[in-house]
Formats: C-alpha cells, structure tokens, sequence
C-alpha cells in the first residue's frame, strides 16, 4: 500500500492542489448538468463537444491564442448547433445521433491534424487526449474557477426550471416557461464546463464525467433532488479519489478518474438491485 | 366576452393544412369535447390553444382575464419519460412555476397548493412515492394534479386514457367532471372514449380539418354527422 507520507508529499505539491481546485468544481458542474442530459437523451452531446474542444485548443495552440477564449465560443456555437439538430431530429435530413458522429470524428481529425503540422505528435497530444494536470497554467485556473462558480449558481438558481423542463418538455412550454432559452442556458453551462474539465480529464474521457455520475445515483434513488445531491458526491469524490490513484501509481488523470467511476457505478447498480 | 374563442384559425402541420378556418367560443364552466377521426387536426388545434404551434392566420383570443400561462396542460403520457427519477410531489408542485416569473424558489404556498391539488384527485399517499414506480393510472392523477396547480380556469386534456384500462378510464373522466362540475374549471378535451362524451360533455367540436359541428351534444346526436360518429364508434 502507499503510505501516508507519499500522499502528504503529493499533497504539498501546488500544482495538484490547483488541479484538485479546479477538479472539484469542474465534477461539481458536470455531475448536476449530467443529470439533465442523461435524462434528456442528450449524453451523446457532451461527448461531441469535447472532440469540438479538442479541435478548437489545437487551432489556439498553433496560433498561439488562449486555448480557453478561442475554445469557450466555439463549443458554445456547436452545442447550439447540435441542439437544435436534435430537436428537428424528425425531420430534418441528418439524424441527431449521426449529426453528433459526423462532428466528433471531423472534429477529432481536424485537431490531430493541425497538432501533428504544427508541433508533431507528441506528449502533448496523448495528454490532451487522456488528460494531465500538468497543463493548467496560473491563469487557468483562475479562469476555471470563476466560470465553474458561474455555473454552479445558475444551476441552483434554475433548478426547478431545469427540472421541469427536463420531465415535460411541452407542459413547461404550455405553462409558458421559456423552453428554448433553457435548452440554450443548458448549453451554454455544459459548454463550459466540457471545455474547463477537457484539459484535466483529456478529449476522450470528459463526457464520463457528465455521464457516469448521474447514471450512477439513479442507481440508487429515486427522487430527482436526491439523484442530483447524490450525483454531486459521487462525481467529487470519484474525482479526488481518480486524481490521487493517477498521481501515485502514475497513469494518465483523466483514465485513473473513469475508472473509478465505473467502479462506483458498478457497485450501485449491484446496491439499486439488491434493495428492489 | 368568451373565456376563449378561436376566430378563423388556420394551422400547418409539416406544410400540409391541418386546420383551416376554425371558429369557436368556448365559454366559462364548458367542459368541450374535441371529437374527429385520426389526422383531422385535433392534436394541432390543442397545439395552437396551448402555444406550442403559431397559427399561419386567425387568432386566438382569451377571455375573462385568462393569461396563457394560466392554462393547465394535461399531454398525452407517451410525451413523459415514465422511468424518470422524480417524487410525486416533486413533479406535482412543477406545476405552479409557471405562475411564479422570475423567482426561482418555490414557497409555503406553492407547496401548500401542491397539497391542495393532491388532495382534490386523492393522491395524497402518493405524496413521497416515486413517479415511476407508480401504475399507469396514478402517473395520469400526478400528471392532473400538476395542471391544476397551473390553472384555476382551464384545463386541456389530450387523449387523457390511452393506455389506460377502463376501469381506471373511467374513474379518471369521473375526476375530470368532478373538476368541471365542483371547482368550475373549464375543461377543454380530445377524447375516442365515446363514453366520455355521452357522459360529461357539455359541447362537442367536431373536426374534419375545418369545423364540420359546434354546438351542445344535445344538439350533435341528433344531426346526421353525430349520429354516425357515435354509432359507428359503439359498434367497433
């Protein structure tokens, strides 16, 4: 086992400490959106936007702009994009779920490819794709948290809109709530928080962080405001804990924090079966 | 003034006209059932009352100082995700936010009102049960329950027993009248249940992409439109 001596000597190391920060606040914000998501079928979604992400820090990086001001507008703009895809899915030409496909994988090839003209394939690549904590500059992370607290009160303060938008669309829209403008505020936060959580979690991986949590507590409970409290606690401690394993046996963040989750997941789903 | 009345309403569904020039009152108190065969624009037409499609001309006006948010919408249960992780009273106390504007909280009285709605549809037990782990027909009293804390005036109600048995359909129309007859809501319906027509209807809309009969379901059993829908529907 590793002592507790090695886990103070990581501990006392600033730059896990900011990474822990910004960790923290990002699982916060992906696992209260997730929970909407997850039940509005748009899963998939976050997953296209981080490969956006990943295609729009390539372009920054060759540029030499700041990866969060170029990659922020861009997944916004797609998310946008996607989301009203998926609302005309039944008519319009291209399905949602392949729209999500066609842009993952453009976006995907774009991104490798800028990278490897501009700087070749290297490190850098792997730790885009799988994530690192090494890569969060000073300014980073103030940049994070500062969006992450944005995110967290506009969830709190939309909570029972986004529930009610989440469980019935139509009725929300015939009662006269402004549906569309929720469905873009949903975009906009989960934008952000896919493209404050990409550089620690990696391209790949992130949407885990949206997806796992949720699934998880719905495992387990079965009301939506103990679902969500639950998702939250499972996804921070899921991260720290993913975080902690990376950093002593030395495997990439982003893989060491899924698999934690697919553990936890496991373990409720074996939990949710036994108290039915 | 009406409490609503469509005037020369026409709607588009997927570029083919669905409705064309619909005229209507509906009056305080009415419970009116919107009867017509599959495709006729029944769907579309609680659509546009509801706000959820724009008319392509006509308008929709309110009377009596109905606002649109204060309209409860009971949908067709194959719109809601029946798995979907939520309390009764969770979902049930929804229904007064639209009330509410910009203030994001619920208070004393909105969970108070929850109650009351609760109350009134005899679900109150439900209360901290699980959405859904309820039957079909329990699903359909939260889902009511819900639109009465959105309205005190109207209600629409889309197809309301499909799925249901009719045990269970028929105790559901029996709490719709109840809130037509005790509380006056106005009850706005699209119903193939012919029982539900026989019974609680006060007016019939009957609709072949335009209006082919408005009036009292007195005056509709007697014409010959009436008597062959209702007929040819009991003898199916």
């Amino acid at each position: 086992m590793f002592s507790m001596s090695a886990l103070l000597g990581l501990l006392s190391q600033k730059f896990i400490l900011r990474a822990m920060l910004v960790g923290v606040l990002v699982s916060l914000c992906a696992s209260l959106l997730g929970v909407s998501l997850v039940l509005k079928r748009y899963s998939m979604i976050g997953d296209g936007l981080s490969h956006v992400g990943f295609a729009s820090l390539a372009i920054s990086m060759a540029l030499g702009w700041a990866p969060l001001l170029v990659s922020i507008p861009v997944v916004v703009i797609s998310a946008f994009f996607l989301l009203r895809i998926n609302n005309q899915s039944n008519d319009s030409a291209i399905k949602g779920d392949s729209a999500i496909a066609l842009i993952s994988s453009s976006a995907l090839a774009l991104g490798i490819m800028i990278t490897s003209l501009t700087k070749g394939m290297n490190s850098d690549v792997i730790s885009y794709m799988f994530g690192s904590i090494l890569t969060l500059s000073q300014s980073d992370v103030i940049v994070s948290i500062v969006l992450s607290l944005i995110v967290l009160v506009l969830f709190i303060v939309f909570y029972n809109k986004i529930f009610t938008v989440t469980f019935d669309e139509n009725f929300a829209k015939a009662t006269g709530t402004n549906v569309s403008l929720l469905n873009s505020l949903l975009a906009i936060l989960t934008s952000i928080t896919i493209v404050i959580g990409m550089r620690i979690m990696g391209t790949l991986l992130i949407s885990s962080l949206i997806i796992f949590p949720s699934l998880s507590s719905m495992r387990i409970f079965k009301k939506f405001k103990h679902v969500v409290i639950s998702s939250s606690i499972i996804s921070v401690f899921c991260f720290l804990l993913g975080l902690i394993l990376s950093c002593l046996i030395e495997i990439p963040t982003g893989a060491s924090i899924v698999v934690t989750n697919l553990t936890v997941f496991i373990i409720c789903h074996i939990i949710g079966k036994t108290i039915k | 003034m009406s409490l609503l009345s469509c005037k020369n309403l026409s709607m588009s569904y997927d570029n083919n006209n669905a409705l064309t020039d619909i005229s209507f009152d509906v009056d305080n108190g009415d419970y009116l059932c919107i009867v017509g065969e599959n495709g006729s624009g029944k769907s579309t037409l609680l659509k546009g009352l509801l706000g959820l499609m724009s008319p392509i001309s006509g308008e929709i006006l309110f009377g009596d100082n109905l606002k649109p948010n204060e309209i409860g919408y009971l949908p067709q249960q194959q719109s809601i995700n029946r798995s979907f992780p939520a309390s009764c009273f969770e979902v049930v106390l929804s229904g007064t936010l639209s009330k509410k504007g910009l203030i994001p909280f619920y208070n004393k009285h909105d969970k108070a009102r929850a109650l009351d709605a609760m109350q009134k549809l005899n679900i109150l037990s439900l209360k901290n049960k699980s959405y859904k782990q309820l039957s079909g027909g329990q699903q359909q009293r939260v889902l009511l329950a819900r639109a009465l804390c959105a309205t005190d005036k109207l209600l629409i109600v889309d197809e309301p027993t499909t799925g249901l048995d009719p045990l269970i359909s028929s105790e559901f129309y029996k709490l719709i009248h109840k809130l037509n007859k005790l509380y006056g809501i106005t009850i706005i319906m699209t119903s193939h249940d012919i029982n539900s027509l026989t019974k609680y209807a006060t007016k019939i809309l009957h609709l072949k992409n335009n209006v082919q009969f408005i009036g009292t379901y007195d005056e509709y059993k007697n014409t010959e439109i009436g008597k062959t829908f209702l007929g040819g529907i009991s003898h199916v």
